[in-house]
């Protein structure tokens, strides 16, 4: 039999784990999420003479403290399953702060290897480092490695299994934290030891290390667990507390930080870290950085650079999108054949085919966005932008990192928020992340583009352009101002520290980014497609049923008996137009005309509303059906445009109700979808209402203000 | 020799880190990304609008906003 090992890899963000991770496994891996929250869970396959090693990608981390979800997942993963080596990777370049999460892995007394990554730009900048000696003063193997190239992988992997291979209890390491809370941890450890507190699932020392930083976590488990202990505990570093603020004006965990920094540096002088020259020469990153993040050139590049993603999602992905639209149509054509007339042939055409073709043909867009993100992302540019946006997006309370799903969104007019939502993932702190991701569809997507267009033409065709212009500017507006008050009301809270690191520029691998693009990708295949498919067989149903009465139907078919052979496809719209009146949607779109009649729209708008559940470009075609006009195509509005303009129901004021709603009301179904994956399904269902009944009360004072100073 | 804000300090200008008067998830935050009394720390620059700040602090380069820096007390030459 082969031997089987379990390890992790673990290290601080940047520090080139997903690289190490993606060299080891290759596409041997498995993407997944942890229950209920969004950071992903990734294994990988790995042989190594005759050993099968099934390697955890553990979220990088700068720490271990219990404060955001990646860091709680590490330390959880770590606590419950217990791997049997953990390969901690260090950027040799930035050897100090990187070596503050590896001295919080020594405290815990996992086994550990150290990959010591990057010692090629170590070397560029003049920085020289003896792994032998780091390893010898740390105690824990050290081994060079280049991630990019794969150099050294081999030996680092020869190491951990040797690691692997002792079967030993983990032993937690003694680092020093000062008089004072030395003697607080020893107390400490000694009641944590007589109560067998947390049933010995920690090493006493950790716990001890918690209870003085003042870890949630912990401390919640802890008078979970044993309150009586909990409580004699918790006096103590209360005490400490109230000694440490007292004389040196600091928290425990200050000192702590302070302490292990000091074993770091301690180390790294005893001939393990010499800098052959200055260390404030000019890297290259910093000159790069020097024209990038140029208070005045460092915008406008920005700019263009996020135009250039946001053109290179949606004309690149164009011509896929085609192909998949035409395969789609040639396969409907096809069924129209085969299939003899009936509701079997509508399910199949109208739900199925649509429905899968609806899901798959977000696909491009997901895939290209995803790249364009990679590569920004990879090559440490994202950071820039949500470090030069930041002071503007947090005005509403979001992140500068927003400004990305914002703008794939439609922020530049005609986006999509399913991939818009989706970027949010880049996003960690979890408020201003949900913010965003509630705020993103909002934005003029390529969807909503033909309905606004319609309504402009028909109405504000003088100034069609301006108009055009005056409602991407107002989608900023209210959502940034929506944004504002979910994190007032329902998302309040301090803002996320914003403190992040600003990587040096690397260039992306190619292989990286296209396992970056593919993992995501696939994810929304897995997860958003049934159910997208699913929904979308309701909403047809919806649109459907229940039919016209048989006698109806006979009557249509008499009419056609009598009519001559041009009047046939007037009749034919007739009949689809009563069909539509007569199935679920139509009798809601007549029953909330009494509520809808505040906002101007009569049961004809809301039945296109309700269709527009579906994609928002489905109003066009379901007001086309309901002034019998047969099916609208998109591209070619005029008659519509034209027959609203003589509807006695419609005037420039309802049209401008109608588009502010149709901008701000429910998402997309495929959007909710995906927000219920990206979040909850009470976050989706959230944004339907909220944004349903935002929209509603903003067309009713733009309906009721419009029609008192007679503006139609 | 003076202890000022890290607000205060001007682009380019170097200076030792005194103190950290913040506790919670800030002060963890800043102390885990290296930002500890004693380190030296270089302004790098400033976001267009003046904030967030760049620094430079133990071979790598850190942003934070005004208002997390307000907690960093530095002395500089």
């Amino acid at each position: 039999m082969t031997r089987q090992a379990i390890m992790a890899l673990a290290g601080n963000p940047n520090a080139g784990k997903t690289t190490l991770f993606n060299q080891l496994t290759g596409a041997r891996q498995h993407v997944g999420n942890y229950p209920g929250i969004t950071v992903d869970h990734k294994e990988g396959v790995l042989e190594h003479q005759g050993t099968r090693i099934t390697i955890t990608d553990l979220p990088g981390t700068y720490s271990m403290t219990a404060y955001s979800v990646e860091e709680l997942v590490a330390r959880d993963y770590l606590i419950s399953h217990r791997p049997e080596v953990v390969i901690n990777i260090v950027d040799a370049s930035n050897l100090e702060r990187n070596l503050y999460l590896t001295c919080q892995f020594l405290e815990l007394g996992v086994p550990i290897v150290i990959a010591l990554n990057m010692m090629d730009v170590a070397r560029d900048r003049g920085i020289e480092i003896k792994a032998d000696r780091l390893a010898e003063l740390l105690g824990v193997p050290v081994v060079p490695i280049i991630a990019r190239s794969g150099f050294g992988k081999e030996k680092l992997i020869d190491e951990a299994l040797a690691v692997a291979g002792k079967v030993q209890p983990w032993q937690p390491r003694d680092i020093s934290y000062g008089d004072d809370l030395n003697a607080a941890v020893a107390d400490l450890v000694t009641r944590i030891e007589a109560a067998r507190f947390l049933d010995g699932l920690y090493p006493s020392r950790y716990v001890a290390i918690k209870y003085l930083e003042n870890d949630e976590q912990l401390l919640v488990k802890g008078r979970d667990t044993d309150p009586a202990t909990a409580a004699e505990l918790e006096a103590i570093v209360n005490t400490v507390c109230e000694h440490t603020t007292k004389t040196l004006d600091v928290y425990p965990e200050a000192i702590i930080a302070d302490h292990r920094y000091g074993f770091i540096k301690s180390i790294l002088r005893q001939g393990v870290m010499t800098h052959k020259f200055d260390t404030d020469r000019l890297y290259t990153s910093d000159r790069i950085d020097k024209v990038l993040t140029d208070r005045l050139i460092g915008p406008v590049i920005m700019l263009a650079i996020l135009f250039g993603v946001y053109k290179f999602t949606f004309s690149w992905s164009e011509w896929p999108v085609a192909r998949l639209e035409d395969f789609f149509g040639w396969l409907s054509a096809a069924i129209e054949t085969i299939l003899p007339a009936g509701l079997l042939k509508s399910l199949v055409i109208s739900g199925v085919i649509d429905g899968v073709g609806g899901v798959l043909g977000f696909v491009p867009l997901i895939m290209f966005m995803f790249f364009a993100i990679a590569i920004l992302e990879d090559s440490g540019y994202l950071a820039r932008v949500a470090y030069m946006m930041d002071r503007i997006f947090r005005i509403f309370g979001l992140h500068g990192s927003s400004v990305m799903p914002f703008i794939v969104s439609g922020g530049i007019a005609g986006g999509c928020a399913v991939p818009g939502v989706m970027a949010t993932r880049t996003l960690r702190s979890p408020k201003e992340r949900m913010a965003t991701l509630l705020t993103v569809p909002f934005m003029n997507c390529g969807a909503k583009m033909p309905v606004l267009a319609l309504l402009i033409g028909a109405f504000f065709s003088d100034n069609k352009a301006q108009y055009m212009f005056l409602f991407t500017m107002l989608a900023w507006i209210v959502a940034l101002l929506a944004a504002r008050l979910l994190r007032s009301t329902v998302l309040r809270g301090a803002p996320t520290p914003f403190v992040m690191e600003l990587p040096p520029y690397r260039f992306p691998t190619m292989r990286g980014l296209l396992i970056h693009t593919w993992e995501r990708t696939w994810q929304y295949i897995k997860k958003a497609g049934t159910v997208i498919l699913g929904i979308s067989i309701v909403l047809w149903a919806m649109m459907t049923f229940p039919q016209l009465p048989v006698e109806r139907l006979a009557g249509y078919e008499a009419l056609r008996q009598n009519v001559a052979a041009g009047e046939l496809q007037a009749i034919d719209k007739r009949q689809a137009e009563e069909a539509l009146r007569h199935s679920i949607a139509g009798r809601i779109g007549i029953a909330i005309e009494k509520v809808s009649h505040l906002a101007g729209f009569d049961w004809r708008t809301n039945i296109a509303l309700i269709g527009g559940f579906a994609a928002k470009e489905v109003i066009i075609s379901t007001l086309g059906t309901a002034y019998s006009m047969g099916e609208v195509d998109t591209e070619q509005t005029d008659s519509l445009g034209e027959r609203l303009k003589k509807d006695p129901n419609w005037n420039r004021v309802v049209a401008v109700a109608a588009l502010i709603f149709i901008m701000f009301y429910a998402p997309c179904f495929v959007t909710v979808v995906c927000i219920a994956r990206e979040a909850s399904w009470r976050w989706a269902l959230f944004s339907i209402g909220f944004n349903t009944v935002f929209a509603f009360i903003l067309a009713v004072l733009v309906f009721q203000i419009g029609s008192f100073f007679h503006l139609g | 020799m003076q202890t000022i804000l890290l607000r205060q300090m001007q682009k380019g200008q170097t200076g030792i880190i005194r103190a950290v008067k913040v506790g919670g998830e800030l002060g963890r935050r800043i102390r885990e990304m290296g930002l500890i009394p004693g380190a030296q720390i270089t302004i790098h620059g400033r976001a267009p609008l003046n904030d967030p700040v760049a620094i430079r602090v133990m071979n790598g380069t850190l942003t934070l906003r005004n208002s997390e820096a307000d907690y960093i007390q530095v002395e500089v030459q």
